[in-house]
């Protein structure tokens, strides 16, 4: 397994994770649940998580495949410099913000992705993975070589027309010959 | 239109079809729930959450079935090799795994269905037995299980946490369980993944294992309880009124309640029984041997085995999937199959594309054994051309021995007639390559001259070039061999095989 980016499915497990923190938010809220506080955070927590895991980090080795529409969210996640880049502190982060969820069970599931998100980020941290963003490339053509500048002014130098054409039926005169022998005689 | 409907009617019509299924399971069983009489008090604790509880449930049963149908491959090659079907309704098999992962989406949906109506239904069960609600929830949800009363409402303290709830029963903890795999085997299999990380979404996808052990058991602590009959009967119509009444008046008898029938092992047991009917087939195919007949390193880091296997079959276009202990127990591979069932050997071409290929050829190539060359395949040529350069003369000093052997006994498997062009060279004064006096630089037209040459004297044979020398010339003879050879099946074609060091 030794090409494997973990991040790229510490990513996927937290933008679900985040998901569905959110649901459980959303439905601990929506039912008036007992401990309905802990789903109002679950609600932005989850879209705390869901905010951050959106973007794509660059690969490190081969084509990065973008989510629709990250760029945005890429500039933003990109601003906050070391502190996204690098995945010790996502893991951390992860692991602090699903303590909470923890507490009502509507939230419990997504407690639980995120702690598991949060353990496959420390292991790509641990790897030495960081998070690269995914910017367009600038077009940038070499500068033209000074003599394509100038293309040649005159046609090259060639015999006469009618010593050009050679003769169609006559293949044997056509035929080309290595001035040098090429045999081991 | 037409052609929308050759190609993808038969298609379209099977999904209909499954998607109506669905429909039917899910509206069939929400109104069983949700107007069937013996759920009247299981209703008024818990609403319609019960009945959106219970109709995912019946889809997810179905689609559980179904899921593991399309990977079962020996027995989907069973069917295509059958006569039983039209070459339309056999096309489908073709799209096993884009259905199975429709079949998935499907249980995700239902499964985030069904977890939601219930964490609705612990919820307002808990506050029910908390006395929150109306009298008679209060009253309904009293009812214990004593020698002549059985409870409605699942829980039985008054001070619970529906976390601590949902983990000391059978249908929460394997509820939590299988939900967190079924989360962890879909992550692993987004497109990305899969495509990048193979083995990560091969080994995490054995959840399932997981899934479907939790999954028949997940019924089984029988939480969801209906009224059963009494005598005298109970109806719930007068009596809902007279909850002090209840056991005092003939009308009102104490009503009874029992948990349903766990019913989804009676879905999946038989797709489970086949998947592991598969499992097994592919055990074994894995014990019997398999032979090295020729290992071939082709040009752009493409390894050729060709392999042998007993009571081996195989049909034009199959695949196969291999393993190689050495590199990883577990990991299978598939490979479509380059050869011809007219062979009676079988082999694959495998590209270097990842781990599990870079260490296969890695393998191959550190092994010193009777490994075949590309020169074995000389005397199967009509025409030989053989280059060594330098060192690389031994090989052929081995095939012009047995040329000659093979031409002495009259050997009726020679199909060589001419081996012309040996090129052999000692002198240091000479080019090496080329064998001038005149140095000569790679891809100059003397080679030009030479396929030329050959091309008229052999103006419809098939030509095998073989080459043992360095890498450099080996490209430039590549590239002519492509040059002078034709398309048209009646002229020159020039094979390009080589070894190098």
């Amino acid at each position: 397994m030794g090409q494997i980016e973990w991040a790229m499915w510490a990513n996927e497990q937290a933008l679900a994770a985040g998901l569905i923190l959110l649901t459980g938010g959303v439905v601990g809220v929506a039912g008036q649940f007992r401990g309905w506080q802990f789903a109002a955070y679950a609600v932005a927590a989850g879209v705390f998580v869901c905010l951050l895991e959106y973007p794509r980090s660059k690969r490190a080795k081969g084509t990065s495949v973008a989510r629709s529409g990250q760029y945005c969210f890429t500039v933003c996640v990109k601003a906050f410099g070391p502190l996204t880049r690098n995945y010790y502190v996502r893991a951390f982060l992860h692991a602090a913000i699903c303590v909470p969820g923890g507490f009502m069970l509507a939230t419990v599931l997504g407690c639980v992705c995120l702690g598991i998100a949060s353990l496959i980020y420390l292991a790509a941290a641990i790897r030495g993975e960081h998070w690269e963003p995914i910017l367009p490339q600038k077009d940038t053509r070499k500068p033209v070589a000074q003599s394509i500048k100038n293309p040649p002014q005159n046609p090259p130098p060639r015999p006469p027309a009618e010593h050009r054409r050679k003769p169609a039926k006559d293949l044997e005169s056509a035929a080309y010959d290595n001035p040098m022998s090429v045999t081991d005689e | 239109m037409g052609n929308w409907v050759i190609n993808n009617g038969f298609t379209s019509f099977m999904l209909v079809v499954w998607m109506g299924i669905n429909i039917f399971l899910f509206v069939w069983f929400y109104f069983f729930y949700d107007l069937g009489d013996q759920f009247f008090y299981t209703r008024h604790l818990l609403g319609s959450a019960l009945a959106w509880a219970r109709a995912p449930a019946a889809v997810l049963n179905f689609n559980c079935m179904l899921i593991l149908l399309p990977v079962c491959r020996n027995l989907l090659s069973l069917i295509r090799g059958s006569f039983c079907c039209s070459r339309t309704m056999r096309k489908q098999l073709d799209k096993n795994l884009s259905f199975h992962k429709l079949v998935a989406y499907m249980i995700a949906l239902m499964t985030a269905v069904h977890m939601i109506a219930h964490l609705l239904n612990v919820e307002w069960y808990n506050n029910s037995r908390q006395g929150v609600y109306d009298k008679l929830s209060t009253a309904l949800s009293n009812l214990s299980d004593t020698e002549n009363t059985t409870y409605l409402n699942p829980i039985r303290i008054t001070n619970l946490i529906p976390t601590y709830f949902v983990f000391t029963t059978i249908a929460g903890l394997t509820g939590v369980i299988i939900t967190l795999a079924l989360i962890l085997i879909i992550t692993s299999s987004m497109e990305v993944i899969r495509r990048s990380y193979f083995e990560v979404f091969w080994y995490t996808h054995h959840l399932f294992i997981i899934f479907f052990a939790g999954l028949v058991f997940h019924g089984a602590g029988r939480i969801v309880r209906s009224q059963t009959k009494t005598d005298p009967p109970h109806n719930f119509t007068f009596c809902k009124d007279r909850i002090d009444d209840w056991g005092k008046i003939p009308e009102c008898p104490i009503p009874q309640f029992a948990g349903g029938f766990p019913q989804t092992w009676m879905w999946v047991i038989g797709p489970m029984v086949l998947y592991i009917c598969e499992r097994i087939l592919r055990f074994i195919r894995y014990l019997q041997t398999v032979r090295y007949r020729k290992i071939v390193m082709r040009p752009s880091k493409v390894l050729e085995l060709q392999l042998v296997k007993s009571g081996f079959k195989m049909e034009v276009g199959q695949y196969v999937f291999l393993n190689c202990p050495a590199i990883s127990q577990l990991e299978w591979h598939p490979f479509t199959m380059t050869s011809a069932p007219e062979e009676d050997f079988f082999s694959v071409h495998i590209r270097s594309a990842g781990d599990w290929t870079n260490k296969l050829i890695d393998i191959i190539m550190g092994v010193d054994g009777p490994f075949g060359t590309a020169s074995e395949d000389v005397f199967d040529y009509e025409v030989s051309m053989l280059v060594g350069a330098g060192i690389g003369v031994t090989p052929f000093a081995s095939i012009l021995k047995s040329i000659w052997y093979k031409f002495k006994d009259s050997n009726p498997k020679l199909r060589t007639r001419k081996v012309d062009h040996v090129k052999v060279r000692f002198d240091e004064d000479t080019d090496v390559v080329t064998g001038l006096k005149q140095k000569t630089h790679y891809g100059r037209p003397a080679w030009d001259k030479e396929f030329e040459q050959v091309r008229k004297e052999n103006p419809t044979s098939v030509v095998g070039t073989f080459l043992c020398g360095p890498e450099a010339l080996g490209k430039v003879l590549e590239k002519k061999c492509a040059k002078y050879s034709d398309v048209d099946p009646r002229k020159t074609k020039f094979y390009f095989n080589k070894e190098n060091f």
